[in-house]
């Protein structure tokens, strides 16, 4: 399949016909819907915050943000950053809450600083990888986009953005940029080495906690993982435990490669790093 | 666009992020608009301290609004001993999240670019030249 990335830039792929049919396939508004509370579940709002959604497309996430009940610390306010108009109209058509920019998030993050308790960006951010013109590179636009990011956030806020990326350098590039800009990364991934693998980019402002947020959700991989084992009948090991570790070292030692002995610490959770 | 917003967003080019004359954007020829929204006692508890008060009350003159309080309001005011909302409260609501600018212009008071807004949204998309 190819990646709509590759086609067009985003303003022109996401134009009025393609807005509307990615707003209502009731596909996309469950994947899009799941995403959204994952990431909800990773930023851990205590009380009813003032969020930017990096992408905001149709609303599609951000009107999750508005329907968090007071019991879970919401409702929440986004304010909503998009390139395509089209996708814009479409929010105003189903009458979200949220403000929303027409702008391009590889050209910064328009707050002021410390504005905004959290953000979130749903299958956004692997465009800023496509430069669409000569005076500007991925690189540069990255560096943009997190610099900003990281002004406009407060002190110990959080940010979530769950991302396609093309490929492991393509993956690294940005939370490389991430980090350069000074945000503590981790990188969560759900579902791993299956085709509907999703990567979290969990990113903090100084002080905040990403590794206890993203330690908590691994272990609801483990469980995902055992779900998949009985639904596929055969053991699957998860990625990163000490079965797969020792799996991978003898693939590697019989590759004529060296590696690490093993020992009582291999495949133990250490804090989420880079 | 709520003036809530108002009170965060800057100038989005380069040179006048960390210029004072950067922030508050101006409204110019604004056609505002109230909207209901539900009363959010905690979120308006939680936003005021990170309110720019001074720009706020820039706000209100530019728009044609009602004079503010002199000073921001503190978050005992903003309920009474039995825990209801005040009218300080349902101001700062009414002010914050009801209030918004429907269409016009955002205008930087460091380089003058004009951002138009139309249906609330504001159009920050820069030309590469202005990034
Ligand atoms: C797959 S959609 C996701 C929309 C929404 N977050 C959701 O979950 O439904 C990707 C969105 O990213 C937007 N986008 C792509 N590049 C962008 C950029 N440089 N700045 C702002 N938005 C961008 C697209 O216009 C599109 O609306
Ligand atoms: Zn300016």
């Amino acid at each position: 399949m190819s990646r709509p990335e590759d086609i067009l830039p985003p303003d022109l792929f996401y134009d009025d016909a393609e807005s509307r049919k990615y707003t209502t396939s009731s596909r996309i508004r469950n994947i899009q819907a799941d995403m959204t509370n994952r990431a909800l579940a990773l930023l851990d709002l205590e009380h009813p915050s003032l969020i930017l959604d990096l992408g905001c497309g149709s609303g599609l996430s951000g009107e999750i943000l508005s329907d968090v009940s007071a019991e879970e610390g919401g409702p929440h306010t986004w304010v909503g950053m998009d390139i395509s108009a089209s996708m814009l109209g479409q929010a105003l058509e189903r009458d979200t809450d949220g403000d929303m920019l027409l702008a391009d998030i590889g050209q910064g993050v328009p707050f002021r600083a410390g504005t905004f308790d959290a953000a979130i960006s749903i299958s956004a951010i692997q465009w800023l990888c496509n430069a669409e013109t000569s005076d500007v590179s991925p690189e540069g636009r990255l560096k943009r986009f997190f610099d900003g990011l990281y002004a406009s956030l407060k002190r110990g806020g959080k940010a979530v953005c769950q991302f396609y990326p093309k490929n492991t350098q393509q993956r690294n590039l940005i939370s490389q940029a991430a980090i350069k800009a000074g945000f503590g990364a981790g990188i969560l991934e759900d579902d791993p080495e299956t085709k509907n693998v999703k990567y979290y980019l969990v990113l903090s402002v100084g002080g905040g906690d990403v590794t206890g947020a993203v330690r908590e959700m691994e272990n609801v991989d483990v469980q995902d993982a055992r779900r998949r084992e009985r639904k596929r009948g055969k053991e699957v090991e998860r990625k990163g435990s000490k079965a797969w570790i020792t799996r991978k070292k003898a693939q590697m030692e019989a590759k004529g490669k060296v590696v690490k002995n093993s020992s009582k610490y291999t495949g133990r959770r250490r804090r989420t790093a880079f | 666009m709520k003036l809530l917003t108002l009170n965060f967003l800057t100038c989005a080019r380069k040179t006048c992020k960390s210029t004072a004359a950067a922030f508050p954007l101006h409204p110019k020829e604004a056609e505002l608009e109230q909207v209901e929204m539900e009363l959010n006692p905690l979120f308006v508890k939680n936003m005021l301290p990170r309110l720019d008060w001074e720009a706020m009350k820039t706000l209100a003159t530019e728009l044609g609004l009602p004079n503010l309080p002199a000073e921001t309001p503190v978050a005992e005011e903003l309920a009474n001993e039995s825990g209801e909302p005040t009218q300080t409260l349902r101001d700062l609501h009414t002010l914050l999240m009801e209030t918004a600018i429907a269409s016009g212009k955002l205008v930087c008071g460091n380089c003058g670019h004009e951002y138009a807004v139309k249906e609330g949204i504001a159009n920050f998309l820069l030309p590469s030249h202005m990034v």
